[in-house]
């Protein structure tokens, strides 16, 4: 009972200040989606292309994204230029964010590259041979013709990728990027007046379930919406 | 002669699949390719239609050359293109695009097409309205007038070939091929698309036919090639190659195609 009564006293203290948290958290997720989906699709395109050497180029650093954590990626983007020479990123918390971006942009967009890959190569050659005999150039049957069905074969392992982005973002914390997991933890040594609580980091989970829960239904509504061909 | 194949050669690796394809055509005719499974048929219309690069031979089309094996490869992509819509192919399998409907295949290409024309801008409208009325009339052709709004995964084999047919005529190719067009469908419905073939033989469209159903070739055909191991073993009217055959190989084939 002690608890809940501390709950519900701290609770107008600690909801603004996760709150604040969770708008970085989202705009980290924002981000890393408005650069990895297209980035992600020239990588897959690099890997596919039948010139060696950016095949080659790209296959190399795909793997050694994907092949290490992206917390190390996180502290080796924000911590090398610092070691190496100048600290580009400053002290703030934009300096942070930036590093973040490029980091988590970086990561999904070698994950989603081989997404693309197998939904690109998933559609039949005959599609494109189609298309081709119809006097379609390489441009329009990419975009009229292999694209959606590549969407189509897509929408279930993007959902997945994007809902583990979601919590992927708390990462960001060990840069000391004021995210959600960073806002409610502060409370635990001290933050807006309140000392040694746990209960905010613990209640951060609900954004969680929230977001992943909307994010959840989004997909099935796009995955209904584009049911009607086969 | 409106095409003219002279002396094909195509190899993939140290498979030999043409070696030295030659055979012409007057406009108007109907021509079928017979010839057992692996004789070079396949290949042969990918080659005419710009999917395979011949290593050796030359296409002409109205005595022009189209094609020279000979010429350098970086031949650009526009010119191509070009060439290659003076043909259309209709697919074993269809390769109908499942995203759009019964209209929209049909008017896909004719439409990207006419973004090209110099008048495109001012006359939008109408240029589409013009595709969408000649679409509606040539599926009208085929049969398919109800099924407009229909996609794909909601016809029958015999309807999306149909389909295939209508959207490879909307282009207006000046030769249509076949490529087996019956072989990926059930018995019962191979009768509705040799139906619509027959149809257009009799509108004059010329046309070039790979078909494993000797008596529809042999009724519908002006001219008949018999193909064996990536050569032309013989050619000439239906009775000559059917019912006179000299050759040992075409007599076993037709033979066999008669026990099943």
């Amino acid at each position: 009972m002690q608890l809940i009564n501390r709950i519900i006293e701290q609770f107008p203290i600690v909801f603004p200040a996760l709150n604040m948290g969770f708008l970085q958290t989202l705009k980290l997720f924002a981000i890393t989606l408005v650069g990895a989906l297209p980035l992600g699709l020239i990588i897959s395109f690099g890997s596919m292309t039948k010139f060696k050497p950016i095949s080659l180029l790209t296959r190399v650093v795909v793997w050694i994204v994907r092949g290490s954590p992206l917390m190390l990626q996180l502290m080796i983007i924000y911590y090398l230029p610092g070691l190496v020479g100048k600290n580009i990123w400053g002290g703030g918390e934009s300096g942070r964010f930036i590093a973040a971006a490029i980091a988590f942009i970086m990561n999904y967009a070698c994950y989603f590259s081989e997404i693309y890959r197998g939904g690109i190569q998933g559609v039949p050659v005959g599609q494109q041979e189609a298309g081709q005999v119809l006097g379609l150039t390489k441009t329009q049957v990419f975009f009229k013709v292999t694209l959606l069905q590549m969407v189509k074969r897509i929408v279930p392992p993007m959902s997945n990728e994007i809902i583990t982005l979601v919590k992927d973002t708390s990462l960001a914390r060990i840069i000391a990027l004021q995210e959600i997991i960073w806002a409610g933890g502060a409370f635990m040594k001290s933050s807006h007046g309140i000392q040694g609580q746990i209960w905010p980091l613990f209640f951060t989970g609900v954004y969680y379930l929230a977001f992943c829960g909307i994010l959840t239904l989004l997909f099935g509504y796009i995955e209904k919406k584009l049911s009607y061909f086969e | 002669m409106i095409l003219e194949i002279k002396d094909l050669y195509k190899s993939f690796g140290r498979t030999d699949v043409l070696k030295g394809v030659s055979f012409s055509m007057e406009e108007g005719e109907v021509l079928s390719i017979l010839g057992s499974s692996g004789s070079g048929k396949t290949t042969l219309l990918r080659c005419i239609n710009f999917l395979e690069r011949a290593d050796k031979g030359q296409i002409l089309l109205d005595g022009e050359l189209l094609f020279d094996a000979a010429e350098e490869k970086t031949a650009k992509a526009k010119e191509i293109r070009k060439k290659q819509l003076n043909f259309g192919l209709v697919f074993q399998d269809f390769n109908l695009f499942p995203q759009y409907s019964v209209i929209e295949n049909v008017m896909l290409a004719p439409k990207l097409l006419a973004k090209e024309a110099p008048d495109f801008k001012t006359n939008k409208n109408h240029i589409y309205e013009e595709i969408r009325h000649n679409a509606e009339d040539i599926l009208d052709r085929v049969g398919l007038s109800e099924k407009l709004d229909n996609y794909p995964c909601k016809l029958s084999g015999g309807q999306k070939q149909r389909v295939s047919i209508a959207r490879a005529l909307a282009l207006k190719p000046r030769i249509l091929f076949f490529d087996e067009p019956t072989s990926a469908l059930d018995p019962e419905l191979t009768g509705e698309i040799l139906k619509v073939i027959r149809s257009l033989a009799a509108q004059n469209i010329t046309m070039v036919i790979v078909t494993h159903e000797i008596d529809f070739a042999y009724s519908v055909s002006d001219k008949i090639i018999f193909m064996s191991d990536g050569v032309v073993i013989e050619s000439g009217t239906p009775d000559e190659v059917i019912n006179n055959s000299s050759n040992e190989r075409t007599k076993m084939f037709l033979q066999k195609l008669s026990e099943k």
